[in-house]
């Protein structure tokens, strides 16, 4: 034993397993914890004439809450992104259950990477692709022009639509990995069980397999509603300006005036959204074993 | 006299307001092959990690070789435990696993090769360095945990229920090769199971726990022959309990007053005392005989009967009796008894053992 | 016959392929275009995009500092996700249910706040935008998703395995370099490509962060805004190319490992 020696012969077992945690932890509390903090802290203060004074007022939310065009980018970003979570999961459930069900389980794995293989380009690349799609000179104008089906050029791009279109194309994606995982897993002798006791095939999706399912969709859905509603580039790169969501609303405030306060406000305002959305989701987000 | 190499003085252990070890003495010497044998929760592996280091204890103090260790990390003692689930390192081969201890001693290299061999020699498994550990049988990997045990030359051996995973007969001739290993390599043994066949098998002496109390210490012999506690007479195999009331103590002997009627055992206690006197079903013969030593416990009827190969296990009822005793016996295979019978029994006083309540 | 009776779920298969697939399709086909504007009609392919974007040298240093974010902050994430999980799975610590909160909390903070809050942070520590501030941003957002996947890789097999390794004496590094973390390599491996995928292809932290010295996504993103050219296709495509190459590698390092163990 004495070619152990130099190391603290009394160091009790545990001290290294207490200890391992730490530095994660530490590192989470300085660099997201603490910048959380300071800005709940900053959006009670306010920029006045280009410096930051602590003035710990309510000011900056009255001014959100009450100026039209933030508000409205509010209201916009919600209508969004509950317009995307709802056609991706349309799209995607479909997808996720011909994949589960409908092929063989040889071709299952492959044809799900395959369709989920856009989902890993770089995400600037995939929104600003769309618009060689839709925009004036894109593919399905010049296609329908060439058709002779339309004289003028449909104005698709720089639209809410677009934004849409661009959101979908992603968390479809998402949301068929998600829910072809929950559908996977569902036991097939509940189908038996049920097709045994007089049950058609239409309702023994009603009855077992989409409610089985719901977890699948519930946490697709939380994550779609989540990125969505903060993503800067889709809206910005495809939405143009006719129309402002609360990101790109956040970044005005950045970038050009500089107001963290402000800024500050719509993120917090934005993160307490998401609290709510994950409130009434909460109980269909736990995925159990069946 | 030998030395003392482990030695827990008034060791507690407790997690909370639970008390799994509750002040226990222990002197273990050097050389010896100890068991510790107890029930599940007993506190026996309680018992065994707090000597490999692994739990500190509550209160009380442990010495290892003359030093205290009480504190100290598994590394820095003269132990090395094998684990329940052998614990191999997965990503090593046979070889690697044996070496590791020898590695970390920053042995060199002939010699940690030469050792290592020398090791899997003595447990049988010379060859075997270049296989990986998923491919070997249950047997085949608690022998590398023995070896890469072996491999460091530890003063002192601790193993946990090393053979509960393995299958009977392997398991009965595990135990003949531990204790073969042993003696070849000279360490001390502290071995835990609950299995008392086991224990008997192999222990120099037993170390009987129950409820984190020793219950028993002694050569297997003695505490099967003559346990000392209730507890001991009935986990070590099976006994007849027979319980009364001291009528009279003189000269050696004590009358007890049992529902069988009054038997005379050698002992000494204090009259009106409430005592119990045990007797093994092997100790129980059926038939009359006279002498100075016999107890004629009476007569008696068969109520089952099973065979065991080397035995018949009866259960008889006393004709006489008024409460539910009944006696557990082994007659001798070629008896013939069926149930319903009716015999008498006499016992050897010498044999019978009187026991506190 | 299967074919009749599954024929509407095939279309539907080719339809939702086709949609997903469209984009891509048309980013590939145009960054050939042998034209100015990466629109139809499409002129014979060229190669002229893809030699203007390798000649572009901000856009290669630009790749450069791309790969080396995402390798140095995998690599940091990867180490302090993994101490944190063998902390966790070894011995519970008192507080276990709030620190896992805390470590997981991340996942649920939009990255634009997160960048926000750090460029406001950073600011008052005193560090500058810079690639270090978005490796360490790209630590925060990957660390919990490293925790979470190694953690739930910890068997219980592993607490005899540890306290076996340090009875025959290895000290806590040796014991978790030479005998831990081989056995977790899978999970390991696993969160590294995670890690690096997601950081390689991160753009808001990357943007907020970041001065002079940018990554991939971020020049991109310029080069759209000063206007519509096949380069931007080339440099996009590129970027697809390079991201599947990177994930069917990493799919094949994480088959293999976890394939190995049991």
């Amino acid at each position: 034993m004495s070619d152990l020696k130099g190391r603290n012969k009394k160091l009790k077992y545990f001290e290294f397993t207490r200890w391992a945690t730490q530095p994660a932890l530490i590192f989470t509390l300085i660099f997201f914890v603490t910048p959380l903090a300071i800005m709940v802290v900053i959006s009670f203060w306010q920029r006045v004439y280009g410096k930051l004074v602590a003035s710990w007022s309510g000011a900056n939310y009255i001014k959100f809450f009450g100026t039209d065009y933030l508000l409205e980018s509010l209201t916009n970003s919600i209508e969004v992104t509950l317009a995307t979570t709802a056609i991706s999961i349309l799209l995607a459930y479909p997808l996720a259950y011909i994949l589960a069900y409908r092929i063989s389980p040889k071709w299952q794995k492959v044809i799900l990477i395959f369709a989920v293989l856009p989902f890993w380009t770089a995400y600037v690349v995939r929104s600003y692709s769309w618009l060689l799609v839709i925009s004036e000179n894109g593919i399905i104008n010049f296609v329908l022009t060439h058709l002779g089906i339309i004289d003028q050029p449909l104005q698709m791009a720089y639209t809410r639509g677009a934004t849409i279109l661009g959101f979908v194309h992603f968390f479809t994606m998402l949301l068929t990995l998600t829910i072809y995982a929950n559908l996977v897993q569902i036991k097939p002798s509940y189908w038996k069980a049920a097709e045994d006791l007089g049950a058609s095939k239409l309702q023994v999706f009603l009855r077992i397999t989409l409610p089985l399912s719901i977890p699948g969709v519930a946490v697709g859905a939380f994550i779609t509603f989540v990125i969505a509603i903060g993503d800067y580039i889709t809206p910005q790169i495809l939405g143009g300006s006719t129309e402002v969501l609360v990101p790109q609303a956040i970044m005005l405030q950045v970038s050009r005036a500089a107001n963290f306060p402000m800024a500050s406000v719509m993120s917090i305002t934005l993160m307490l959204v998401i609290v709510v959305v994950y409130a009434i989701t909460a109980k269909h987000l736990k995925m159990n074993r069946v | 006299m030998t030395k003392t190499i482990v030695e827990l003085q008034n060791v507690t252990k407790s997690y909370g307001t639970v008390v799994a070890v509750d002040n226990v003495s222990l002197a273990v010497s050097e050389g010896e092959f100890v068991v510790l044998l107890g029930p599940s929760g007993s506190g026996k592996t309680t018992i065994l990690s707090m000597i490999g280091g692994f739990t500190v204890p509550t209160e009380g103090s442990i010495t290892i070789n003359g030093e205290d260790m009480t504190g100290t990390a598994p590394a820095f003692r003269p132990t090395v435990t094998v684990f329940q689930d052998y614990a191999l390192f997965p990503h090593m081969t046979v070889f690697e696993n044996v070496s590791f201890g020898l590695q970390m001693r920053k042995t060199g290299k002939a010699e940690r090769q030469q050792r290592t061999e020398k090791s899997l020699d003595v447990v049988g498994l010379s060859g075997f360095g270049d296989r990986s550990v998923d491919q070997l049988s249950g047997g085949q990997r608690q022998r590398v945990a023995l070896a890469r045990a072996i491999a460091v030359e530890p003063a002192v051996l601790l193993l946990d229920e090393p053979l509960g995973a393995l299958d009977l007969k392997i398991r009965q001739q595990m135990q003949g090769e531990l204790v073969h290993l042993q003696n070849n390599i000279g360490a001390t043994f502290v071995h835990v199971t609950h299995d008392q066949e086991e224990a008997m098998a192999i222990a120099d002496n037993i170390v009987l726990i129950n409820e984190g109390k020793i219950e028993d210490y002694g050569p297997p012999a003695r505490v099967y022959l003559k346990p000392a506690t209730l507890f001991a007479a009935r986990f070590m195999g099976e006994s007849n309990i027979l319980s009364g009331d001291v009528e009279s103590s003189e000269s050696g002997f004590v009358v007890v007053n049992t529902a069988i009627g009054k038997l005379k055992v050698p002992g000494i206690c204090e009259i009106g005392a409430k005592v119990s006197i045990a007797v093994r079903p092997e100790q129980l013969h059926p038939g009359t005989q006279t002498g100075e030593e016999i107890i004629d416990i009476g007569e008696v009827q068969v109520s089952e009967v099973t065979f065991q190969g080397t035995h018949r296990l009866c259960r008889a009822v006393p004709t006489t009796n008024q409460s539910d005793l009944s006696l557990l016996l082994r007659l001798p295979p070629e008896q013939r008894v069926k149930v319903g019978d009716v015999m008498s029994l006499y016992a050897n006083r010498t044999q019978a053992v009187l026991l506190e309540k | 016959m299967r074919l009749l009776r599954n024929l509407p779920s095939y279309v539907y298969l080719v339809l939702a392929l086709s949609f997903i697939y469209l984009p891509v399709v048309v980013l590939v086909l145009f960054s050939f275009q042998d034209g100015v504007l990466p629109v139809f009609p499409f002129t014979g392919p060229s190669l002229q995009w893809y030699e203007k974007m390798l000649a572009n040298e901000r856009l290669v240093e630009s790749l450069m500092n791309s790969v080396v974010v995402a390798i140095l902050s995998s690599i940091v994430t990867t180490f302090l996700g993994f101490l944190a999980a063998y902390g966790m799975a070894r011995r519970k610590p008192r507080f276990a249910g709030g620190i896992r909160f805390v470590l997981m909390a991340p996942l649920t903070v939009s990255y634009l706040i997160i960048a926000m809050g750090m460029l406001i942070t950073l600011n008052l520590i005193g560090i500058p935008k810079s690639l270090f501030a978005v490796g360490l941003g790209h630590v925060v957002i990957n660390l919990p998703l490293c925790f979470a996947i190694i953690y739930s890789q910890f068997g219980d097999h592993l607490r005899n395995i540890d306290w076996a390794a340090r009875d025959l004496g290895a000290s806590d590094a040796q014991t978790l370099l030479r005998v831990i973390a081989p056995i977790m390599k899978p999970s390991l491996l696993a969160s590294f490509c995670l890690s690096a995928t997601l950081s390689w292809d991160e753009f808001i932290i990357a943007f907020l962060l970041s001065r002079f010295d940018v990554t991939l996504p971020v020049i991109i993103f310029e080069m759209l805004r000063a206007g519509l050219t096949p380069e931007v296709n080339a440099a996009g495509t590129m970027v697809f190319a390079i991201s599947m190459l990177t994930i069917g590698v990493s799919a094949i390092f994480v088959f293999i490992a976890f394939r190995g163990k049991k």
